[in-house]
């Protein structure tokens, strides 16, 4: 792995992104399209928040869209 | 009784309908706006998933969500942990915007069986966060009573377990959990005729949320009217008062009168 690169879960796939990283970085990389919501290592991050929040080596993201529910 | 002069009230929101519908398992989306146009629900359940290549985590869902103009429900399906679940109704409550939510609780994947050791401590704290809080929960009087303690304004005891469509299982216990306590009771899971939604409705159960026994019937669409009806007819006999039974017959037509009585 690049030095340079932090290895994260994005639903479940490693992902390398360069840092510094930030979820908007890997909101991009997954290519998930709206509506949808995150959520770090079972954290929920609210949308404001996705530019500014840091992501470590490691990180398990979540990216969850809505879908039909009993 | 009309719906307007008899509305159900949840949290101090009013809803002209005492139906709740899933939105899953049906033949086709189309199915399911016919089904829902003609049942009128209160509320629509809806849920979160990663994003896959399947259907339904396309954004034809969503807009279809939103064309329906039904107020949502999102549920935590699947979570089996307290974090699990304030995480995700956290998520639903930014993508779904609406603090409602169908607390679901695992405790038992072979069952669907809530986990009803920590059910109680999760709504607490879902409360305490602003979510209007309806617990998918067992018929277990105490349980139900905890949820009331810690803030839940409404309770939903399964009739039966997710899916299965066998309608009450346990009458006695669920008879006691209405004569037991205030808050509305709506039943969740389990009905698969409109008959069980009718009693239960009879019972005194303040509304219905269902999903498999529409989406999976031959005619959702016809299915989801037939539950609306029931729904509706459960709710005027309970209002109406149900006669006691009695042990032997009474003639309804008076003797009184009775032509060729005792000429013999």
């Amino acid at each position: 792995m690049d030095t340079h690169c932090i290895q994260v879960w994005i639903n479940q796939v490693a992902k390398e992104l360069k840092v510094p990283a930030h979820l908007s970085d890997a909101i991009a990389a997954a290519g998930v399209k709206p509506p949808f919501a995150a959520a770090v290592n079972l954290q929920f991050v609210p949308k404001k928040n996705y530019a500014s929040h840091i992501l470590q080596t490691g990180d398990k993201i979540e990216l969850i869209v809505p879908v039909t529910g009993g | 009784m009309n719906t307007h002069t008899d509305p159900l009230i949840l949290y101090g929101e009013t809803f002209n309908s005492r139906l709740l519908l899933g939105t899953s398992r049906y033949p086709s989306p189309q199915v399911l706006a016919d089904a829902v146009q003609l049942a009128r629900p209160a509320m629509l359940t809806a849920s979160l998933r990663r994003q896959t290549a399947h259907a339904d985590t396309s954004p034809a869902f969503w807009n279809l969500l939103r064309d329906m103009k039904v107020p949502v429900l999102p549920n935590t399906a699947g979570c089996h942990s307290i974090q699990e679940v304030i995480t995700t109704a956290e998520m639903a409550r930014e993508l779904f915007e609406t603090d409602w939510l169908k607390l679901e609780l695992i405790g038992d994947d072979y069952s669907l069986q809530p986990d009803t050791i920590n059910l109680a401590s999760a709504a607490q704290q879902l409360i305490k966060a602003g979510f209007k809080v309806l617990p998918y929960c067992t018929e277990d009087l105490v349980l139900c009573q905890r949820l009331v303690d810690v803030g839940c304004q409404a309770v939903m005891p399964w009739a039966a377990p997710i899916g299965t469509g066998k309608g009450p299982i346990n009458p006695y216990a669920m008879r006691l959990l209405r004569e037991r306590l205030d808050v509305p009771l709506i039943v969740d899971a389990g009905l698969g005729l409109p008959s069980h939604a009718c009693q239960v409705m009879e019972w005194g159960y303040d509304a219905v949320l269902l999903n498999t026994a529409v989406a999976l019937a031959n005619n959702p669409v016809s299915m989801a009217h037939a539950f609306a009806l029931a729904v509706q007819a459960g709710r005027d006999a309970f209002l109406g008062g149900v006669m006691q039974a009695q042990e032997s017959a009474q003639a309804s037509t008076p003797l009184l009168g009775t032509p060729f009585w005792h000429q013999n």
